[in-house]
């Protein structure tokens, strides 16, 4: 028999083809809108034109007529069954349908019911609804000025539209050390409001049956149980009569974890009308008002030796969350894990506050592709290195290695409470530097610019925070964020897996059935892996910020050692030995001293079924929930360079160069498909994307003609390497990738641009990089 | 993103479609590729209550060089002039435009008279169309007549089509020896509409002056623009740094840009004077057998 390696398991460490891509890449994945149901309604919005108004009346006549409408629900329905308003996750409570006034643009106003969703389309373009406009705020720190019209006046007690404070790091000793600072550098910057802009939009369909008493939603959710728990507490749904399925999810980016106001009406709908009802947005509606991310307004400051020791970092921060806070953060951490942004750097103290703050936009803040607010850390840090290296005439990446925490120095603990778990940041940033060819980049940059080219080497040395969390730190809306695994292995061998966590495409049915083999010994494709099912999954609280391999993987891996220690007892009994004798070597239970005898795990789960020792269950099962004792702490290096037309701004990003650390790696070829769809995410941020107002609070660009979503003949070349730092805690070692490459990259790309335009005085350009605004520059300093 | 309700009609002859569009006036929209009418029903900011689709009509699919002309038939698509052997022969300034428009899904589909007869001052060939002196064979109920490109665009996605007109052949003098284009434009993405884009065509004399040019920009006011000083200033000259920075600043002049979604004002105005130099630049190499 041939030998039982990793390989032909498709352990840990190998490319296993995605068990996934057969149903996708044919078209016979199974979407929202796939699920078609006998006798469904479909129901739409309409939606608010203005981004403040009263509303005075709401007339449905004229959509009633249309034939084929069934029923427009609006506030006052909802009010009756007490659902018109819903909480957030951050705490705070959302409207689901307006009532007496709106609050941003294509704020959700009535929904129209009918039996075709071309009905309901029509339907929706009569409802007639009287608004009376009130003054707009969009801009956050106007949002703040006394005398600022007060946008929540349904909050009792809310006399401006300040929604939270938030603080953490040392004040006093941050100030001393600036006060005593030898340099200082400082820069307000703006993270753009962008969109996760998931393939598929939001959309469910509800089916509530009167006679079972049973309610099946099939729903686009990254977090099922969650989100099951939640209705169950806001609505007379309960949670045992309740079945949430997440089907097929086309991409998620942390657009998917908030509960919109879709959910709850086609519920309604289908409680009242008693037949399934179906919703499904448009494009331009997920754009225009579901989660939205980032939108932070920060001010920058380190503090450093003259010689680039950075002694402290300051960072105050004022938060646009929209008209509801809907952000999508632990509950005791009102701005996630922004005090991350200490980075990868050894700090002695920083203090860090955020406010946040009510406008007339639409609700959100949701961790897209970050682990809350990592991305927003990330980019300030990076960038502000970039600027004291400037500052003091020294190599960013000099400046970089002189202030990395060092690889002795862990586990670190971070001034502002994080302590990480590994790293050898230096290491990762060789590879990178080698892989680029810094230091003949900076020969040629030097070259370009005595003849008048522009050329920028840009480089970020983030450190990420993912994998919430500890129970003893985290929650959302209570629900500890802890994970179930449980794990079936059958008379034959094979197995059934689910767990409580959700992919939306990053192919968990091939990594999780990649842990188990490694583990169990049974090839993976013998593994079946469900998720989604809250009548099967085990609990558990989805899948976002990059938490998915850090938690669920940990509980697939302590699941099936569970069951290792059974069938070792098992082994033990058929080899006619002690438990003690036998040892779980080369895949299989062995005697040990005696490789011949040996039993497979197959052969093991048989006699489970079949041959079990007296006075031992039968069966080879086992259940477990995950509480990480701790975060993990991915990081890399990447290095962009890029070229720009001096007389048009428009520039090239000549090579891109992207070395990870995401400790263990189950999978090379899932890892890098993560790393490629995060860096042209963050390629999009850094260049393209921004949701945009004007001053009456409309959106400027809200579809995909103009918020745009780059194509694979814009998006560069990526070139990737890998160091390996395992996660200590980890039982696998592995740290979480998915998030990585959108979080480090775009300060990778501004810096880039700035450093071709430093040598002009040039320190900082806002995202996303237009080439007018580089050509604004060009054309001020006298070069375009 | 669905329309509201409207009736279908699939003619088999032009004669059947004219007969059609006088029926129903205003009414009705032909529909060709159908890349520019569908989203804007879809999006519900066109709603005609009748759709003349001209697909099915034969023989409106010709591309040939005949009377020193070449003539394009309504239905030849983006992807028919990308493949065509006289364009890649001798209009440069077309295939470099055709290439630069949406992607090949909707060049398949987009007919190079959908694109003029939108009347949309961001399409790229109204401006192509202009740097080339084009005419345009136009058929209604009143019969036949042939406007030139010149007197076609009449304000933001109007033309001198009449309701009951199609517009039936793009019709363009074939260039003499020694004669070369280009299109430059700038994008926010590959195959979005243009922040800027300029069209130029010129004809060298034997001493390799410049004979004639034709400047065409798009996406800089609320109509398609012919550059005309611009292509004034060209006429006779050597065509040196100095000519085509002359006529890129006249060109620039000339433009009617407005800050939008795509590009503040000042910036598209500066692009124009770049990018017609670029564009004369580039025509000029071609018309002296460069690249
Ligand atoms: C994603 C996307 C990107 C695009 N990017 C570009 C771009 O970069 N540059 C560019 O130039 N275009 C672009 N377009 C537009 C595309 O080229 C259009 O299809 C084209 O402009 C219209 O041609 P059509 O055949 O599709 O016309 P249709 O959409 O069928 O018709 C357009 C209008 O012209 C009328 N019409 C059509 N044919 C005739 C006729 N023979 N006689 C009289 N009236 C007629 C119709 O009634 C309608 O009012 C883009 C389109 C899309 C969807």
């Amino acid at each position: 028999m041939a030998e039982t390696t990793s390989e032909s398991l498709g352990g840990i460490g190998q490319s296993v083809k995605r068990k996934e891509d057969l149903r996708f890449i044919q078209g016979k994945g199974k979407y929202i809108e796939d699920f078609y149901l006998p006798n469904m309604v479909y129901g739409v919005f309409v939606r608010s034109i203005f981004a403040h108004a009263k509303i005075n009346s709401i007339n449905s006549d004229a959509a009633l007529k249309v034939p084929g409408v069934v029923a427009v629900l609006t506030e006052k329905d909802l009010a009756g069954v007490n659902l018109a308003w819903m909480p957030t996750l951050a705490g705070d409570t959302q409207a689901v349908l307006a009532g007496e006034k709106v609050l941003f643009q294509s704020q959700e106003v009535a929904f129209v019911v009918a039996e075709t969703q071309a009905a309901a389309v029509d339907g929706a373009s009569l409802v007639e609804v009287d608004y009376e406009e009130l003054p707009v705020v969009v801009d956050p720190f106007k949002a703040m000025e006394p005398g600022a019209p007060v946008l929540r006046t349904d909050k009792e007690g809310q006399k401006d539209n300040h929604i939270f404070t938030w603080e953490a790091g040392d004040k006093a000793k941050t100030e001393k050390a600036f006060q005593d600072a030898e340099v200082t550098v400082s820069q307000k910057t703006h993270y753009p409001r962008c969109h996760p802009a998931p393939l598929e939009t939001c959309g469910c369909v509800v089916d509530h049956n009167a006679f079972t008493g049973r309610t099946d939603i099939f729903m686009t959710s990254q977090a099922p149980h969650a989100h099951r728990t939640i209705f169950a507490l806001i609505s007379p749904f309960k949670e045992h009569t309740t079945r949430i399925v997440a089907p097929d999810i086309g991409g998620g980016f942390g657009n998917k974890v908030p509960v919109y106001p879709g959910y709850v009406l086609s519920a309604v709908a289908s409680l009242v009308l008693g037949r399934p009802c179906k919703w499904i947005e448009t494009r331009s509606e997920n754009i225009q008002s579901t989660g939205f991310a980032r939108d932070y307004h920060s001010e920058i400051e380190l503090a450093a030796t003259k010689d680039g020791k950075i002694t402290a970092l300051r960072v105050k921060t004022t938060a646009d969350h929209g008209a509801f806070d809907a952000q999508a953060s632990p509950s005791k951490w009102p701005a996630g894990l922004f005090s991350i942004c200490t980075g990868s750097y050894d700090i002695a103290d920083a203090h860090v506050q955020v406010d946040a703050v009510y406008t007339n936009k639409a609700p959100g803040g949701v961790a897209y592709r970050c682990s809350f607010r990592v991305t927003e850390a990330v980019y300030i840090m990076e960038r502000a290195v970039d600027l004291l290296a400037v500052k003091l005439n020294m190599d960013p990446v000099q400046l970089r290695k002189k202030n990395f925490i060092k690889p002795e120095q862990f586990p670190y603990k971070s001034t502002t409470g994080w302590e990480y778990d590994s790293g050898d940041y230096e290491k990762t940033m060789n590879v990178a530097l080698e892989a680029v060819g810094y230091d003949q980049l900076r020969k040629e940059q030097a070259e370009k610019r005595s003849r008048g080219e522009l050329m920028g080497i840009g480089i970020s040395s983030f450190t990420e925070i993912v994998g919430a969390g500890p129970r003893k730190q985290f929650d959302i809306l209570g629900l500890s964020m802890n994970d179930g695994a449980e794990i079936r292995v059958h008379p034959t061998g094979t197995v059934m897996a689910r767990f409580g966590v959700k992919s939306q495409g990053q192919g968990h049915e091939t990594t999780f059935a990649q842990i188990l083999a490694e583990e169990l010994g049974i090839p993976e494709a013998d593994i079946i892996v469900e998720e989604g099912d809250t009548d099967t999954a085990p609990y558990g609280l989805g899948t976002y910020g990059s938490r998915s391999t850090p938690v669920a993987g940990a509980a697939a891996a302590i699941a099936a050692r569970k069951i290792r220690d059974k069938a070792q007892k098992i082994a033990a009994h058929m080899l006619e030995v002690s438990e003690a004798d036998i040892e779980w070597k080369d895949y299989k239970f062995q005697v040990k001293g005696v490789p011949g005898k040996a039993k497979t795990m197959a052969e093991v789960a048989f006699a489970a079924y079949t041959a079990i020792p007296d006075g031992m269950e039968a069966g080879l099962e086992a259940v477990t929930y995950y509480d990480p004792p701790n975060f993990t702490f991915p990081y890399g290096t990447y290095i962009c360079v890029v070229d720009i037309d001096s007389k048009t701004g428009e520039y090239k990003i000549r090579k891109f160069v992207a070395v990870d650390d995401c400790g263990i790696v189950i999978n090379p070829m899932i890892v890098e498909g993560q790393i490629h769809g995060g860096l042209t995410e963050g390629f999009a941020i850094a260049t393209m994307q921004e949701i945009r107002f004007d001053e009456g609070g409309n959106i400027l660009n809200g579809n995909f003609m103009d918020y745009m979503l780059p194509t694979a003949v814009d998006t560069p070349h990526w070139d990737l390497d890998r160091t390996v730092t395992p996660c200590p805690h980890h039982p696998i070692g592995a740290k979480g990738i998915g998030e990585s490459a959108n979080v480090g990259s775009p300060p990778a790309i501004v810096n880039a641009i700035v450093d071709a335009l430093s040598h002009l005085g040039v320190t900082n350009i806002e995202m996303p990089v237009s080439p007018w605004k580089i050509w604004r520059i060009l054309h001020e300093k006298g070069v375009a | 993103m669905i329309p509201p309700s409207f009736e279908y009609h699939a003619p088999g002859s032009l004669a059947d479609a004219i007969g059609l569009l006088k029926q129903h006036g205003d009414e009705a929209k032909i529909l060709s590729g159908g890349h520019s009418l569908v989203p804007l029903m879809k999006m519900r900011f066109a709603a005609p209550a009748h759709i003349v689709d001209i697909n099915d009509i034969p023989g409106l699919d010709y591309l040939k060089e005949e009377g020193g002309h070449l003539r394009i038939g309504a239905l030849v698509r983006e992807a028919d002039l990308e493949a065509s052997a006289v364009i890649a022969a001798k209009f440069p300034l077309i295939l470099d435009a055709t290439k630069l428009i949406a992607d090949p899904q909707v060049r398949n589909r987009a007919t190079i008279a959908g694109n003029l007869a939108h009347g949309d001052p961001a399409n790229d060939h109204p401006a192509v169309m202009l740097a080339l002196d084009a005419e345009l064979v136009i058929e209604g109920s009143g019969g036949e007549r042939v406007v030139p490109i010149t007197k076609f665009f009449v304000d933001t996605f109007e033309t001198a089509l009449a309701s009951d007109e199609v517009l039936k052949e793009v019709r363009i003098p074939i260039p003499p020896a020694k004669s070369g284009g280009a299109y430059f434009k700038l994008e926010r993405r590959v195959g979005d509409f243009a922040i800027v884009g300029v069209a130029a065509q010129v004809s060298l004399d034997g001493a390799g002056n410049i004979q004639s040019a034709g400047i065409g920009l798009t996406n800089v006011g609320p109509m398609p623009i012919k550059a005309e000083a611009a292509e004034a200033s060209l006429a006779g000259k050597a065509p040196n740094d100095a000519t085509l920075q002359q006529a890129g600043q006249l060109a620039a002049d000339a433009s009617k840009p407005v800050t939008d979604n795509r590009a503040p004002e000042d910036y598209k105005r500066a692009m124009v004077k770049e990018l017609t130099i670029r564009a004369l630049r580039r025509a000029v190499s071609r018309a002296e057998g460069g690249n």
